[in-house]
């Protein structure tokens, strides 16, 4: 109990004398804020990139791609094969009858950034006629839906804030064909976002291919994927990966997302040393500034125990305080920044929002009391081995 | 000269302040080192790639391909030395989670334009004998243990050959080393003469045409006469020097460039209030000592030029470390990145920052030394 007194005592007095140590307090609160905003700003990176491209996969929908393909623009599916495929048990049925699925294929085709000017692939995705109900948080928000036949396509929210040419009546040229922009849909925030959206009969058309890259599916209910997934690979006539497509999209942002975290804590963990060096340089000259008052309190019979903690104390406020504020200005300037990237794993462009979410704030702030506890250690455990008789001559 | 004791002293007044000041300095020129000197290294590649290659892709998109019927057209146009092509062989070995960079080409026009790869000429005779077979190089013969006249059945989600199937076997007739180009580079080549036989469509395309030309400076010119000669066709092209399309690829990873800058900026300016702080702190400390000092008959102007030297060789002696160590780290990423170094811009920027923050942390305390009233100062006030 006296202890706890004690503890409580010092430390208080040692709080309370921190306004006169502004100067020297504030190298760990800054330094670890520069290594919080750092961290938490590569994480946001891709934290925002995983959300964008998982919004983009439903509970109840499925992609089925040709086996052993990495990602839609590395698959090829027939004619034959895409037709099995929408007609397997399983699928969602409209009130007439027919499969909510969608046969899809996809282009890229290059535009033009608004703000640099720089050029970038973009991906255009043909899509099967049911395509609204099979993607119901698909909407139109300006202009209309495209007709079949005729090349008529929409855009996708971020790509028309993002890129050139994208307004309604705009021209885009592919292969053998001149496109008119008649609409201009959202997507929840999903990838899909970044896409321009055509018949995929008509893509295939305009250059004259005929394979496809994907069925996207609508399931009866989640459970049905097992029943969907055999009747597909128990086909002798198919050669397909079925995936739900949460999953899918979970593994195209594996890698990248791998990348960007190694990098931030690469580059954290770097800064981190360096503030761990200005931490125990603030607490080192903290304890020996009231060298007196603690050999006089140390003389006067408080414990080494309290001496050790009202210095962690100290170190970890500041370093909370620090953290903190790093946090704060991740958020402040990234949160909702909106960056585009070609990246591995996705296939055309993507633009995303930068994310600060909670959990990357907590993450900061863990990283902010780690820094300030090693930094008060070694300064604490000297304030307590002060040879109390020295120290009180030295002064 | 004979100050030298004087600030060395000084320097070292407090030992594990010094130390931990200079440790957090070479970390900040250790991080800066390495983003700026990768990020600049990107740069110097791809401006460093011959620019007497040229790459010749469909106008509309580079995915689209080009048929095979232009090879000849373009190798006729004056100027063009050499001529080969590449075909995307989307392969995998065994699993799709093992890609393979596999493309169809003409081995032996690619081998005499790309003359960083070295090959033993007997492998591109064998090549060109044996219609299955593929030259791969070492990094993939040592990853999967692949040996001459090995029978490797590779995958493709792409492309389905006549007899049904999406396996495909190779033999392998050659390994090459293509160290020099880095990791990027692909490594596993097959006979387009055979691919285009043996698929069961799209035949008679490639995805693009690589040119070598005779003069270098005549890249524009002979890119102008090859487009030219398709323009107002189905498919018309669009061709660009090596380097062009590889600072096009490079610029798609679009703001990530961006991220970088705002990081060692970030990192730059928590170091200068750092050291700005400490050593404005050991100038507080020693506050009687400079009066002491002033006493003896220094001037102003000495005392002055004694705290902003002593500023001066911390952070360019931390600096200094920290960029030897980010330099030494380079090295390692040879193999990834092929013929990369520390560029020399990027050491001479770090020299400029190191004088800019000894010059930014140390002046305020300099001055505040230099100000200093002797008999203020030595009375405690």
């Amino acid at each position: 109990m006296k202890t706890f007194r004690q503890i409580g005592a010092v430390t208080l007095m040692n709080l309370r004398s921190l306004p006169q140590r502004l100067g020297t307090s504030a190298v760990i609160v800054i330094g670890i804020a520069g290594v919080v905003a750092v961290l938490v700003s590569v994480l946001a990176m891709s934290t925002g990139m995983l959300k964008t491209l998982t919004q983009a996969g439903a509970e109840d929908r499925v992609i089925v791609l040709r086996n052993g393909s990495a990602s839609e623009m590395g698959s090829n599916l027939g004619r034959d094969a895409v037709r099995l495929i929408a007609d397997a048990p399983g699928i969602k049925r409209d009130a007439e009858g027919r499969p909510l699925a969608s046969v899809e294929t996809l282009r890229l085709v290059n535009l033009f950034k608004q703000s640099d000017g720089s050029e970038v692939m973009v991906t255009l995705r043909g899509v099967g006629p049911q395509v609204l109900a099979v993607r119901p948080e698909m909407k139109i928000i300006e202009g209309r839906m495209f007709r079949p036949a005729v090349n008529e396509i929409i855009v996708g929210k971020a790509a028309k804030a993002q890129f050139r040419n994208m307004n309604l009546g705009d021209q885009i040229t592919t292969r053998g064909a001149t496109w008119t922009v008649v609409g201009v849909f959202s997507s929840d925030g999903s990838s899909h976002e970044s896409e321009l959206i055509a018949d995929a009969e008509t893509v295939n058309g305009a250059d004259q291919r005929s394979g496809f890259t994907s069925v996207i599916a609508r399931l009866e209910s989640p459970q049905a994927f097992q029943k969907f997934k055999d009747a597909l690979s128990s086909n002798p006539a198919l050669a397909v990966d079925v995936s739900r497509e949460r999953d899918y999209y979970e593994r195209q942002s594996e890698t990248i997302g791998k990348v960007i975290s190694v990098v931030a804590y690469v580059v954290g963990g770097i800064m981190a040393i360096g503030a761990i060096f200005g931490a125990l340089n603030t607490m080192y000259s903290a304890v020996s500034e009231r060298l007196r008052e603690i050999a006089t309190l140390r003389a006067l019979g408080f414990g080494a125990t309290a001496m050790v903690i009202s210095v962690l104390v100290e170190a970890l406020l500041l370093a909370f305080i620090g953290g903190a504020i790093g946090a704060a200005l991740a958020w402040l300037f990234f949160n909702g920044h909106v960056v585009g990237t070609t990246a591995g794993g996705v296939n055309g462009h993507l633009i995303f929002e930068l994310t600060v979410s909670a959990q990357l704030i907590t993450t900061g702030i863990v990283w902010a009391c780690v820094i300030g506890l090693i930094g008060g250690l070694f300064p604490a455990v000297r304030a307590a081995r002060l040879p109390v008789v020295e120290a009180l001559r030295a002064v | 000269m004979k100050y030298l004791p004087l600030i060395w002293a000084g320097l070292w007044r407090k030992k594990a302040r010094t130390i931990f000041t200079m440790l957090s300095i070479v970390v900040a020129f250790l991080l800066f080192g390495l983003l700026q000197g990768i990020n600049q290294g990107f740069n110097t590649v791809v401006q460093n790639l011959d620019v007497d290659r040229l790459y010749v892709t469909a106008k509309t998109n580079l995915t689209d391909g080009l048929p095979i019927a232009y090879a000849s057209r373009i190798k006729a146009v004056p100027g063009v030395r050499q001529l080969s092509y590449w075909t995307y062989f989307a392969g995998y070995y065994q699993d799709s989670r093992n890609p393979i960079p596999a493309f169809a080409t003409d081995p032996t026009a690619l081998f005499d334009i790309y003359k960083d790869l070295k090959i033993k000429p007997e492998y591109l005779q064998a090549m060109q004998r044996t219609r299955t077979g593929v030259l791969i190089n070492e990094q993939l013969a040592a990853k999967y243990h692949w040996k001459l006249g090995d029978r490797i059945p590779l995958g493709t989600s792409i492309w389905t050959n006549k007899d049904g199937s999406n396996t495909w076997n190779f033999d392998v007739v050659g390994i090459f080393d293509s160290s020099a180009l880095g990791a990027g580079f692909p490594g596993f080549y097959l006979n387009q003469s055979y691919f285009d036989e043996a698929a069961a469509f799209g035949r008679g395309t490639v995805h693009y045409y690589i040119v070598a030309i005779d003069d270098p400076a005549q890249a524009t010119a002979v890119s102008q006469r090859i487009d030219a000669l398709f323009a107002n066709s189905t498919n018309e092209t669009r061709t660009q020097t090596e380097s062009a399309l590889a600072q096009m690829q490079l610029k798609q990873l679009g703001d990530i460039n961006f991220i970088v800058n705002a990081i060692v900026g970030a990192v730059l300016f928590t170091l200068l209030f750092l050291t700005a702080n400490t050593m404005m702190q050991s100038v507080r400390e020693r506050t009687g000592e400079l009066a002491v000092l002033k006493t003896l008959g220094f001037s102003d102007g000495k005392v002055l030029s004694l705290v902003l030297i002593e500023s001066l060789a911390l952070c360019v002696f931390a600096a200094a470390v920290g960029i030897a160590l980010a330099a030494t780290a380079f090295p390692l990423l040879k193999p990834i990145f092929g013929k990369f170094q520390m560029p020399g811009i990027v050491v001479a920027m770090g020299a400029g920052l190191a004088l800019l923050l000894a010059f930014v942390s140390g002046f305020a305390p300099a001055w505040r030394a230099r100000q200093l009233n002797i008999v203020d100062a030595l009375a405690g006030r």
